[in-house]
């Protein structure tokens, strides 16, 4: 639960302060109003129950992200640790529903 | 295979660093002078990843490396459940976190009122909480657990003009004073801290300056990474045979001294933190995060006249008796001192909340095993 997961910046909607952030190919969208810094595309965050709490430099990243590789590599569903990962991954709302929504206020 | 050995057999993702950690671990608690050596950490996902990656066959025979109190589904307390299975059980819909749900309450979790019809959501977030509240016209309480890490989403809800019918009953905690009741638990021996490096993302590594000033006891902030934890606990001990106790950071790539400060603001503006009971511990000075009496509107509990007393003509069973809970999340007993370890108590059948929440050290020692018994397996082959 404290453990949290990295991703990707894809794309940064800074007037709504939400990113679309990847996730191991799963895109997801993230709050970013409790980020410690800005973020951009390329960037990784810390997405913990569906909030950005730091941004990790790109370079910075190989580091932070090898745990979670190994973690999902195995993708042992009984797994405490993996399932951990997984809520984090499920606590931010799917990229798409988000166009899908925008595509309705606009409608 | 190298039997003699135990990181040979364990999968470093730098076999050379974790090589030169180990040895540098062997060495400081050697010349520590004293044995053994007691530690905590407070903090499940790292007690997971020791568990998780055998870490404790690599340790030093000498050195003990204990989980405390860092498990807040676990240390929530059986008032609060109640408070939440007597709304539930009154008709009022409750969303939580997935752990929360079969926590034991003084008669019934919250997955019992749900067994008997009542109506509670499991959430991944506060966000799908607030999504809930926008799709429904009834109330929706959001049973809130989690330490200043998770409040600070909940925070970040709050101040976002969240609907009516929407409000938190909080059992959020704040991890620095129950550091400091352990620290003078006069069972528990520790001699330094290793503190969870994604809560000091948020609060920094200030937060702990204070305690270390008052209590004398090094705090050390680490990773979850195999190898950023035995990187902390080799600064830890450095630090432990300086005799200088002071706060080290071994984990700046996510951690500064100010933390996150926009995240600090948040959390203060909408928490206050207040004294309240710890399952099993103790009574924690300012370990409770409540709402402020700004956000009022919000709060479940000045929305709502909870009676639970209905819930309190009970004996517990004799099971519950027998549980170690309280001590196990004090540092004071391992899962193994628990007689219905493993036996009465398991994942399936939980008697005491550690066994229900992945954080919990009885679920994660019942996943992963727990310490290795290495003396008698070391006279063994000798």
């Amino acid at each position: 639960m404290c453990l949290g997961v990295p991703g990707k910046v894809v794309e940064v909607d800074r007037e709504n302060q939400i990113a679309t952030v990847d996730f191991w190919g799963v895109k997801k969208q993230v709050r970013l109003e409790v980020c410690d810094a800005p973020v951009d595309p390329g960037d990784f965050i810390l997405n913990h129950v569906g909030f950005a709490i730091r941004r990790i430099p790109p370079e910075e990243a190989a580091e932070t992200l090898a745990l979670y590789d190994e973690l999902l590599r195995l993708a042992d569903e009984q797994d405490l640790m993996t399932a951990d990962v997984r809520g984090e991954i499920a606590a931010a709302p799917d990229a798409t529903d988000r166009t899908k929504r925008a595509s309705h206020e606009s409608d | 295979m190298n039997r003699t050995d135990p990181l040979a057999q364990l999968k470093f993702r730098d076999p050379e660093r974790a090589r030169g950690l180990r040895e540098a671990l062997d060495r400081l608690v050697h010349q520590a002078d004293h044995s053994p050596v007691s530690v905590m950490h407070v903090c499940g996902s790292h007690e997971q990843a020791i568990a998780k990656f055998g870490l404790r066959a690599v340790f030093p025979l000498d050195l003990q490396v204990i989980m405390g109190p860092g498990c807040p589904v676990c240390v929530t307390d059986v008032p609060e459940v109640d408070e939440a299975v007597a709304l539930a059980k009154q008709g009022v819909r409750i969303a939580s976190y997935g752990d929360m749900l079969r926590v034991p309450g003084t008669s019934q979790s919250l997955a019992d009122a749900k067994a008997e019809g009542a109506n509670v959501d499991v959430v991944y977030s506060v966000t799908q909480a607030v999504e809930l509240a926008r799709e429904h016209d009834e109330e929706i309480v959001f049973f809130a657990s989690g330490f200043e890490t998770t409040a600070v989403a909940t925070a970040a809800v709050l101040v976002d003009d969240p609907p009516d019918n929407f409000s938190v009953l909080s059992a959020h905690k704040y991890i620095p004073p129950v550091m400091e009741i352990v620290a003078e638990m006069p069972e528990t021996k520790i001699e330094g801290f290793l503190a969870a490096g994604h809560a000091a993302t948020i609060t920094g590594s200030a937060v702990f300056e204070k305690f270390v000033e008052r209590h004398g006891l090094p705090v050390v902030i680490a990773g979850f990474e195999p190898l950023d934890v035995l990187a902390g606990l080799v600064k830890l001990m450095e630090v432990i045979n300086s005799g200088e106790p002071r706060v080290e950071n071994a984990f700046p790539r996510c951690v500064t001294r100010e933390g996150n400060v926009q995240a600090q603001k948040l959390l203060w503006q909408v928490f206050r933190a207040t004294g309240g009971r710890w399952r099993g511990i103790a009574h924690v000075p300012n370990g409770n995060l409540r709402l402020r009496d700004e956000f009022a509107k919000y709060d479940t509990r000045k929305r709502f006249t909870i009676d639970a007393s209905a819930l309190w003509s009970y004996a517990p069973p004799k099971l519950v008796q027998k549980c170690q809970c309280g001590d196990i999340m004090a540092g004071i007993a391992s899962p193994s001192d628990c007689p219905l370890f493993g036996k009465e108590c398991t994942p399936d059948t939980p008697v005491g909340a550690c066994m229900v929440s992945a954080e919990g050290t009885c679920r994660i020692w019942h996943q992963y095993g727990g310490r290795p018994d290495l003396r008698s397996i070391k006279r063994g082959a000798a």
